[in-house]
C-alpha cells in the first residue's frame, strides 16, 4: 500500500530568547509514517508534543533536523527543508489541515471559507460553492449562517465550516487537530462518517482526538507520542 | 504556476551618507505571491520598498524584473522612459497616504481614467465604463464618479488609490502601509478588498506593514527587518507561529490580543 507521509528523525526544540534564551524540547527522534487509507491517532497526554509534530507536518513549526517526506505530485518533498512555495503548493493539493480554532477573515461569508480551497485549486466557484452547502448541509449547519462571515458563530459552529473547509479537496493527506472537539454527539457521529469516507477514499489521516469515542471509531493504530518525548528520554 | 521569478534582488544596500537604510538584501518574488516586509519604524521597510519600487536609487545591487517577453531587465540598467513607462503599466503603487497617489483636484473618474490613458485609451466612453466598473469593485457608489476625492472620507481614498493602481491590469503592486492611518472597521473591509483581489486577478504583491495581523491575513511569505537587515524570512505562519530570532519573537509576542 502507499505510504504518502513519512516522517523520520525529527527533533523540534524552541528558543526563548526573551525568557534569557532557554531551551526547550518539545519532540526527540519521532520516526513514523502513515499509509493511504490509514487513520493513525497522535496518542498520549496534553503537552506532550501532539499539537507540535502535527503543525511541524503542516510547515507552520520548523524542524531543528530530520526529514518529512509527503508525497506530492508523484514524488517526495520534504517539507523539513522545502521553501515557502513548494510548502504552499503541497498545501494546495496535497496536504490538507483541520485546526482547533478557525482563523476567521474578516466579511468573508461561511459558504465561501469553505469553498475557498477549491477555487484556489482553479475549481469552478459556481460548483465549488455547490459542494460547500452540501457539506455544510451534512454537518447541520443551519442555512441561515451561510452567508454570514464565521466570526461571530459559537465554538461549534466555527468549528464545523473550519471541518468543512477541510475536508472539501481530496487531499491525499489530511491533518486533523481536534475537529470534533466542540461538537454535540450527533455532530460528531457526522464526522466519523465522514473520516470513513476518506479512508476508504484511501486518504492517510492523522489526527489528535481527545474524545474516546471517535477515538475508538476511527483509529486504525495509535502512536504514543511520549515516546518522542525529550523528558522521557533524559529520564 | 510558472518557473520562474517575476523579480530577482540581489545584494541590495542604501546608504545614507555613512548610515545605511538598507543592507545586503536578497530574494526573489514568484508570481502569484504576496510577500509582506515587516519589521519597526526605522528598520528599513521603506528604504527597501522605495529601492525595489525604482523611486529611489541603491547604491548596490541590483533587481532584475521579468518583463511580459519573458526577459530579465535590470531595473537600475533601463532607461528613465522604461522605467516610467513599467511603472505606469506593469506596476502599481499604493501609497500609506493616499494624497500622494491620487490627483486630489480632479474627479474619482478621472483618477481612475488618467492610468488608462497613459497606456493609449482614448475612447471617452470605454475609459468612463472601465473606470465606472472599477469604482463598483473598490465598492464606491457610481453616484461618486464626478467627486473629487478631497470629499471622500479616509477609507474611500484608499480605495480609490487601489482601483487607479489596479485599472491597468499590472502584474506587480507595491503598497506602504495600505491600511495605516484608517480604523479597524474600515481596515477590515479594505483587507478584505486586496485579498480578493490579488487572488482573482494573480497579482503579485510586496506590502510594507508594522500590522503582523495584516500581514498574516494578506502575505503567503515575510520578511522581518531590523536596523536595514534582514534577519527572517519564510512562510508567513512558520514565522508568526515558530519565530526563531529574537527580534522576531519580540514583535510575535507584543501582539495585543483581542
Amino acid at each position: 500500500m502507499a505510504t504518502p507521509l513519512v516522517v523520520s528523525e525529527v527533533f523540534k526544540s524552541f528558543t526563548m530568547h526573551l525568557r534569557d534564551g532557554i531551551r526547550l524540547p518539545v519532540v526527540s527522534d519521532a520516526s513514523f509514517s502513515v499509509a493511504a487509507g490509514e487513520c493513525v491517532v497522535l496518542g498520549g497526554p496534553s503537552g506532550i508534543g501532539k499539537s507540535s509534530i502535527l503543525k511541524m507536518l503542516y510547515g507552520n513549526y520548523a524542524v531543528d533536523s530530520g526529514q518529512i517526506l509527503v508525497s506530492h505530485r508523484g514524488r517526495f518533498v520534504d517539507i523539513a527543508s522545502a521553501d515557502p512555495r513548494t510548502v504552499l503548493a503541497v498545501r494546495r493539493d496535497t496536504l490538507g489541515y483541520v485546526s482547533q480554532f478557525l482563523r476567521t477573515v474578516p466579511r468573508v461569508a461561511a459558504l465561501d471559507v469553505v469553498a475557498e480551497p477549491l477555487i484556489s485549486r482553479g475549481e469552478d466557484p459556481i460548483s465549488a460553492r455547490q459542494k460547500a452547502g452540501e457539506l455544510l448541509e451534512k454537518l447541520n449547519l443551519p442555512k441561515a449562517l451561510w452567508q454570514l462571515p464565521p466570526a461571530t458563530f459559537s465554538g461549534g459552529e466555527q468549528q464545523r465550516v473550519n471541518i468543512a473547509r477541510g475536508f472539501i479537496t481530496d487531499h491525499a493527506v489530511l491533518l486533523l487537530d481536534e475537529p470534533t472537539a466542540s461538537l454535540d454527539a450527533m455532530n460528531r457521529k457526522v464526522v466519523v462518517a465522514m473520516i470513513e469516507a476518506k479512508k476508504k477514499a484511501g486518504v492517510a489521516l492523522l489526527g489528535i482526538f481527545h474524545d474516546e469515542e471517535v477515538r475508538e471509531a476511527v483509529a486504525d493504530r495509535i502512536l504514543d507520542v511520549s515516546e518522542f518525548s525529550p523528558q522521557r528520554r533524559a529520564a | 504556476m510558472t518557473d520562474s521569478p517575476l523579480l530577482k534582488v540581489n545584494d541590495l544596500s542604501k546608504f545614507y551618507g555613512t548610515r545605511h537604510g538598507c543592507r545586503n538584501v536578497a530574494f526573489e518574488l514568484w508570481p502569484g505571491e504576496v510577500l509582506a516586509i515587516v519589521g519597526e519604524s526605522g528598520s528599513g521597510k521603506t528604504t527597501l520598498l522605495n529601492c525595489l519600487s525604482t523611486r529611489l536609487t541603491p547604491t548596490t545591487g541590483s533587481v532584475e524584473y521579468q518583463m511580459r517577453d519573458g526577459s530579465f531587465r535590470d531595473l537600475y540598467h533601463m532607461s528613465e522612459a522604461e522605467r516610467r513607462f513599467l511603472m505606469r503599466t506593469d506596476w502599481g503603487f499604493v501609497h500609506q497616504n493616499p494624497a500622494d497617489g491620487l490627483r486630489m483636484t480632479v474627479s474619482a473618474g478621472a483618477n481612475v481614467g488618467e492610468r488608462l490613458m497613459a497606456v493609449g485609451n482614448r475612447h471617452y466612453g470605454n475609459i468612463r465604463a472601465t473606470a465606472t466598473d472599477w469604482l463598483t469593485r473598490v465598492e464606491i457608489g457610481v453616484d461618486r464618479i464626478d467627486d473629487q476625492p478631497r470629499a471622500f472620507s479616509g477609507g474611500m481614498r484608499q480605495r480609490l488609490q487601489i482601483a487607479r493602481n489596479l485599472v491597468t491590469g499590472p502584474r506587480l503592486v507595491f503598497m506602504d502601509e495600505p491600511t495605516g492611518g484608517l480604523d479597524v472597521s474600515v481596515q477590515a473591509r479594505l483587507l478584505d478588498l486586496v485579498r480578493g483581489l490579488v487572488s482573482d486577478l494573480g497579482l503579485s504583491a510586496i506590502i510594507v506593514t508594522h500590522d503582523l495581523a495584516v500581514a498574516r491575513l494578506l502575505s503567503h511569505r515575510m520578511l522581518v527587518m531590523k536596523d536595514g537587515h534582514v534577519i527572517e524570512q519564510g512562510l508567513t505562519d512558520r514565522v508568526l507561529d515558530d519565530p526563531h530570532e529574537p527580534y522576531t519573537q519580540l514583535l510575535v509576542s507584543s501582539i495585543l490580543q483581542v
